[in-house]
């Protein structure tokens, strides 16, 4: 009868309702009263119905941003910034604000970028270094996760190596290329090496500071459901850390590059190949202009690169989940 | 009389004594034995709860009341063991009973499915049936589509529902509920209040619910027990012989609701006297 029903057509005597949730509800009958059965299934029906309608009126609408405002709102932004910037190299070359071997024109970075293409260099350059960069996180975050979870939970080894460990955090990571070079030689190890001192309190900071903020009232509802000790770690402390986690992994990105680039930078060895960090001082040493300006601008666009194709996917995946992205509100 | 039976009576009768009857003990859903429970180092301890003796019977809604500092939370921690009493017993034969918060205590990395679920797994229910189990307790909270949505996705009365399927997933005979309304506008909690009898009625699960709303605690409970503050300590208790469905409204609601609140008042105005 849902749906079919039309005033004035069907006999004004057995209407029934129908209810937005599609329910039919019968009519009360008259002449029935003190039947024990009926007030309790038409309240039941009538809560129901009501039900239907508050989960309807309380709903939370998540709206789904089109791809064209992602275009707008995302990607313009940050493409009409890069232009003004160029625009203003640009200007400021024009107007010789300053002699041409400190401030290059644009067109002689691009031309050097060319060169390395052409000659075949631009990709091993870039391999070389984006591929130690991942590596020695991923060492990095198999070494900081069952740390950063033994200082979270242990009270012990949390007052003994806690504060060393966020103190190590503000440490430049060139400092410990000196040390590294005198400790494992000229060679792969060494880079690793200061990648794990930067990337290693990063990462491990992040674990600690997202088990902090899981809300003791998640642990509590694990406990009565009968979560407790490594199966609450599974089920409960460690998904409820994850975002600082997340936050705390691109951190540990962000340590480990640039804990790479000082090592490039720094140590010199036909042994170790030319990344981007031995680039731009090779370049620096040729007095290329346009090459040191092309390897910083490398740098930083693997830097960036990585950030938006690794690591914002996650945190957002992770955010919006949990309702917490602004879009998602 | 044969001997076997004589000491099985003395057995029980000192069982009895010393405030531990065995789980084959049939005549209490939760049995609290004179409990008392302070906070703070020996000597110096500040006592919440005093001396509180209360069973609920199985399938009874039980209503406990009181003002602030009544130790009502405490109370639901202590027999949810997720803390002990300083003396006294709580037994609850039926095993750990299951405990609702004022917030919902969803997980917001699961969605409403996969919480039920969650709690289905750790109860020890095989893979296979977790799903099913779980739509089905959604069913009876009437959220029946709402498996796949996320926690933030749902309202705050359909969230508090998906916490009561929740509870209810631990299959336990008691259901401990701590304020669990209190957050909700009016009207959601009046709807929630119906929808709680009616699962009540249809489980036949045994309720012990802690409230300061006197009103709410006359609309739903069979037994409103009313505890004194600072420290708490059961000063009387109500039996409602209103039938239900009652609504907040009905005057034999607002009747008893007085006549508990003059009581209540009472109680607090004692504190103000010293």
């Amino acid at each position: 009868m849902a749906g079919t029903e039309t005033t004035g057509e069907s006999p004004k005597t057995t209407t029934a309702v129908t209810k937005p949730d599609g329910t039919t509800e019968e009519p009360e009958k008259p002449g029935k009263p003190g039947n024990p059965g009926q007030p309790g299934k038409q309240a039941g029906q009538d809560l129901a119905g009501l039900e239907a309608g508050l989960d309807a009126l309380d709903a939370v609408q998540i709206r789904r941003t089109s791809p064209a405002e992602v275009l707008v709102q995302k990607v313009l932004p940050p493409v009409v910034a890069v232009a003004l910037i160029l625009v203003l190299w640009k200007v400021l070359v024009w107007a010789k604000v300053t002699d041409d071997y400190k401030l290059p024109d644009p067109k002689l970075v691009w031309d050097a970028l060319e060169q390395l293409w052409l000659r075949g260099e631009l990709f091993d350059i870039v391999w070389t270094s984006v591929s130690r960069g991942l590596f020695g996180f991923l060492i990095a975050l198999a070494i900081a996760t069952p740390l950063g979870l033994i200082v979270a939970r242990v009270k012990i080894v949390r007052a003994g190596i806690g504060p060393i460990l966020s103190g190590l955090q503000s440490l430049p990571s060139v400092a410990w290329v000196a040390p590294a070079v005198i400790w494992l030689g000229l060679n792969e190890k060494m880079m690793y090496a200061v990648i794990l001192l930067g990337a290693v309190p990063s990462i491990a900071n992040g674990l600690v500071a997202g088990i902090d903020q899981v809300p003791p009232l998640f642990l509590r509802a694990g406990r009565t459901l009968g979560a407790r000790g490594l199966v609450s770690a599974r089920h409960i402390l460690l998904p409820a850390a994850l975002p600082g986690y997340v936050a705390g992994l691109k951190q540990g990105w962000a340590f480990s590059w640039r804990s790479l680039m000082a090592a490039e930078i720094i140590a010199k060895s036909p042994e170790l190949g030319v990344g981007l960090g031995q680039y731009l001082e090779n370049q620096r040493n040729n007095s290329d202009m346009p090459g040191v300006l092309l390897g910083i601008i490398m740098i930083l666009f693997v830097g960036i690169a990585i950030e938006l194709l690794v690591f914002a996917p996650i945190e957002r995946r992770v955010l919006r989940s949990r309702g917490l992205l602004a879009s998602a509100r | 009389m044969s001997p076997a039976l004589t000491t099985d009576k003395a057995d029980r009768a000192e069982a009895a004594a010393a405030g531990a009857a065995g789980p084959s003990d049939s005549s209490g859903a939760v049995r609290i034995n004179h409990v008392h429970k302070a906070f703070g180092r020996p000597g110096a301890a500040q006592p919440v709860l005093d001396d509180i003796s209360l069973d609920v019977r199985p399938g009874e809604f039980v209503c406990i009341l009181g003002a602030s500092g009544c130790g009502k939370s405490t109370l639901l921690n202590l027999i949810a063991d997720l803390d002990r009493p300083t003396a006294g017993t709580i037994e609850v034969p039926g095993g750990r009973p299951a405990l609702m918060f004022q917030e919902h205590a969803l997980f917001p990395w699961l969605t409403a499915g996969k919480n039920i679920e969650l709690a289905l797994r750790l109860r020890g229910v095989p893979r296979a049936d977790r799903r099913p189990e779980a739509e089905r307790l959604l069913e009876l909270v009437r959220l029946g589509g709402a498996y796949g949505k996320r926690v933030h996705e749902l309202s705050g009365g359909m969230r508090q529902r998906v916490a009561l399927a929740r509870a209810l997933a631990q299959d336990s005979s008691v259901l401990l509920m701590d304020e669990p309304f209190a957050a909700l506008d009016a009207i959601t909690r009046d709807v929630l209040h119906g929808e709680l009898t009616r699962i009540w009625s249809e489980t036949g699960v045994s309720v012990l619910f802690v409230t300061h709303n006197v009103r709410e605690a006359v609309r739903l409970a069979e037994r409103v027990v009313l505890l004194s503050s600072r420290p708490g300590r059961v000063v009387r208790e109500w039996a409602v012989d209103i039938p239900q469905p009652r609504r907040i409204e009905d005057a034999a609601v607002a009747d008893l609701s007085i006549e508990i609140t003059e009581e209540l008042r009472g109680e607090i105005r004692r504190h103000g006297r010293h």
